[in-house]
């Protein structure tokens, strides 16, 4: 047994707090160490050379290295050993940065403690096994969870390589968020315009959308994922709706629109927006006289194909993919908790997302400005930015869209009502992006009044004006204002659903609720769940150009997957001693994988483990009885022999 | 002598989120020698009491929150193996103080670290482990 110890300077993040010479000394002394070395940068080319040409001039066949952690480059240490015709799973990792020198300030206990992890880490490699890795099937299919721009990127991206898609989306119509708003920035153009010709992808031969429809469940693993869908009952039959409209035009029921932020109002069967996708509408039974009395059916009466289905019940679907992008996208903060606003009292103050569908062409006013209390045109406009943002007493983070979606809207209204009196209140202006902060001077050249303060209160005065109450931080002055109308400009918040969907992938979220990435500069789009991807808002709040590149970049790490038709898995699998084991099922109960069956064995009953079932987290082994089970890479003299190391003196 | 404390943690979320605590330049003391395992589910009590005997001060066994394990439930399996465990420390008169078992998320880094600094306050007012060099 040759084992060689590297110990890695990461420049100073290792070596100037640990005394990497003395590790490296002290690594010689360990049994069945025949060289150890310390380089500045291990993972670099020469540092990994000095691997290759030991494991060639002193014969080594296991190998050492202490450095990062081992998400960060145990795959790059275990190609090492497997070019040089090594096996790769006779390689261990001390890991003394993010778990020793980046926690620790006193130098000889941190050096003490790595002398630790390294003897810990050789007792390891000392006692591993060659293992071979598991080959597995790869279905060349993905699924693709939201379908607003993130979502549409990320399932053209793939369609147009030939793999086959698979869309979900929540609502009625593809097109999410970016379908409500008015024009974007920095270029002003029509977001209909832009999103238009991606949401054809309805046509296209390799995406099929589910809309109305969410995850039920999720299971498998990597490359051979199982899905059901729950396609829930539009109560019309989209194989003969040919879209005319006539039953929203005839529907006597109006209710509040949603979509619209509540300003206006849509029918009880309905479509979200004149250009939805699919534009099949949908019947909202919790408002439609046929569920509600038992009485009506006009929309079957008129409809000329004869596809309302009163009847119609939710469908379970089952789809297989090889790979998921998560692309949910956010939910706009609910300002009403933050009552110095008078948000839900006041029915001048909305939010960012309501203006955006009051000042929408296709919108309840149909993009004619109205103030919703009494349908009087406003003059005075008052932005407060950072609701629910950049707050301890809410959300911690910056929402980063918010600053350049109320320049655009402050803007657009000196644009076009010259006449118009727009203030912003603002903590900073970030408008950090190509053409923004040129964007923003145009703005201010327009004659937007940027003033520099939390607003602290907002009060409803008798004629529904509002009079605002700031301090002006850069002069220090107390400012009142009156206006007609205000508008907040709400952080943007994971998109309800995430929990239920985040227990449903078994995936990660961050303290501010978003999904975790593997990393946040080097994964930003996978999640710690193979075969999992994260596109746009998903992830956390960004513009629509950042969801675009985001959503391009989870596409290409799908396709990266699913471009193949074969892939290997970690051998780290249980198995049981069919000599000791007496098939009492105890393992079975607790493998959650469905990864065991107790079989029959020449007269008596054994347990039998499904290695690509196995995902080897190794709770059968603390379940089995009699020391029959074992799982590969942490057997229990591989573990034991960790714990012996950690308590011996160095 | 510094206490020595054994530290057990999945590699999903307690042992992403003690490298968090490391790439957040957190700090806590260095008496923690992290074991990384698959899951807490994988914890044996033998391990346990392996690491008493030898001399360990404590030892602290850490995975995903209840609902979150990334493999279903075994972190149900790591608390029902502790409380045995616990007991049956009580039974052998060793201050069950010395085994704790947390919850600590891959985006947890500062609660990685406050955890470890407590627990370690802890042991050294319970002072060396009465089977400190027993083996």
């Amino acid at each position: 047994m040759n084992i060689g110890v590297y110990v890695c300077h990461c420049g100073t993040n290792i070596a100037g707090v640990i005394d990497v010479e003395k590790v490296t000394e002290y690594a010689t002394t360990l049994d069945g160490v025949v060289v150890a070395r310390n380089y500045k940068y291990m993972c670099s080319d020469p540092g990994k050379d000095l691997i290759r040409s030991d494991i060639k001039e002193n014969n080594l066949d296991r190998v050492v290295v202490a450095a990062c952690s081992p998400t960060m480059h145990e795959k790059t240490y275990r190609d090492v050993m497997e070019e040089m015709g090594g096996n790769p799973f006779l390689f261990e990792m001390a890991n003394i940065r993010e778990q020793d020198s980046w926690v620790h300030t006193d130098k000889d206990m941190a050096t003490e403690k790595a002398y630790d992890l390294v003897r810990m880490a050789v007792a390891k490699v000392r006692r591993n096994e060659p293992l071979e890795r598991i080959e597995i099937p790869v279905t060349q299919r993905a699924l693709i969870i939201g379908g607003g721009v993130a979502g549409m990127e990320a399932s053209l991206d793939l369609a147009e390589q030939g793999y086959e898609v698979i869309m979900v989306e929540k609502e009625q119509s593809i097109g999410g968020h970016m379908s409500q708003l008015t024009k974007t920035f920095p270029t002003l153009d029509c977001p209909m315009c832009i999103l238009a010709p991606k949401m054809a992808l309805h046509e296209h031969k390799n995406i099929t959308i589910y809309s109305f429809s969410e995850i039920e469940e999720v299971s498998g693993y990597v490359g051979n994922f199982e899905v059901s869908i729950r396609k829930k009952a539009k109560s019309v039959i989209e194989d003969l709706c040919n879209g005319c409209g006539l039953c929203q035009e005839k529907c006597p029921t109006k209710v509040l629109s949603v979509y619209d932020g509540k300003l206006g109002t849509r029918k009880a069967i309905y479509t979200l927006f004149p250009q939805a996708v699919p534009r099949i509408p949908v019947l909202d039974r919790e408002n439609c006289l046929m569920f509600t009395k038992g009485t009506c059916g006009v929309c079957k009466k008129v409809c000329p194909t004869d596809a309302i289905d009163y009847d119609q019940q939710d469908e379970i679907i089952t789809e297989k993919v090889g790979a998921i992008i998560v692309a949910t996208g956010y939910a706009e903060y609910d300002p009403t908790p933050i009552e110095e606003y008078g948000y839900g009292r006041y029915k001048n103050v909305l939010t960012g997302l309501q203006f955006e569908r009051l000042t929408n062409a296709s919108g309840p006013t149909l993009g004619v400005l109205k103030r919703p209390s009494d349908g009087a045109t406003p003059k005075r406009f008052a932005f407060i930015q950072c609701v629910g943002s950049r707050d301890v007493n809410t959300q911690e983070y910056c929402s980063k869209v918010c600053c350049m979606y109320t320049v655009k809207n402050a803007r657009l209204l000196r644009d076009e009502h010259p006449e118009s009196e727009v203030y912003i209140f603002y903590t900073d202006v970030r408008s950090a992006g190509k053409g923004y902060e040129e964007f923003y001077k145009i703005s201010q050249e327009k004659g937007v009044k940027f003033i520099r303060g939390r607003v602290s209160e907002v009060v409803g005065l008798p004629d529904d004006n509002l009079l605002l109450r700031t301090e002006d931080t850069l002069t220090g002055d107390v400012y009142e204002v009156e206006v007609d109308m205000a508008i907040l400009a709400c952080a943007l918040l994971p998109a309800e659903g995430s929990d239920k969907l985040r227990d449903i992938l078994k995936i990660s979220e961050g303290t501010d609720g978003f999904f975790m990435e593997a990393h946040p500069k080097l994964r930003p789009v996978d999640t710690l769940t193979d075969g999992i991807y994260l596109a746009g808002c998903a992830q956390g709040p960004r513009d629509i150009a950042d969801t675009v590149v985001h959503a391009k970049g989870a596409a290409s790490g799908a396709s990266v997957l699913i471009s193949h038709t074969k892939m290997s898995l970690d051998p780290i699998s249980a198995y049981s001693d069919e000599s000791v084991c007496r098939g009492c099922g105890e393992c079975k109960l607790v493998c959650q994988f469905g990864a065991i069956e107790i079989e029959p064995l020449n007269g008596r009953l054994i347990a039998k483990v499904n290695e690509v079932l196995c995902k080897g987290c190794g709770a059968c082994v603390g379940a089995c009885c009699n020391g029959a089970m074992s799982i590969r890479h942490f057997k229990d003299e591989q573990i034991n022999s960790m714990i012996e190391a950690a308590m011996e003196v160095a | 002598m510094e206490p020595k404390i054994v530290a057990f943690c999945c590699k999903w979320c307690s042992s992403a989120g003690a490298d968090l605590a490391g790439t957040s330049r957190m700090k806590y003391p260095p008496n923690i020698r992290i074991i990384r395992v698959m899951c807490s589910g994988r914890i044996e009590p033998s391990y346990i009491l392996h690491a008493l005997e030898l001399g360990a001060d404590g030892v602290i066994i850490t995975g995903c929150h209840l609902g979150d394990c990334h493999y279903i439930a075994g972190n149900e399996q790591a608390k029902k193996r502790v409380e045995m465990t616990t007991e049956l420390l009580e039974t052998m008169g060793i201050d069950p103080r010395r085994l704790r078992l947390e919850w600590i998320s891959a985006s947890e880094g500062a609660r990685f670290a406050s955890v470890m600094t407590d627990f370690v306050e802890e042991i050294k007012e319970l002072g060396h482990s009465p089977l400190g060099g027993v083996s």
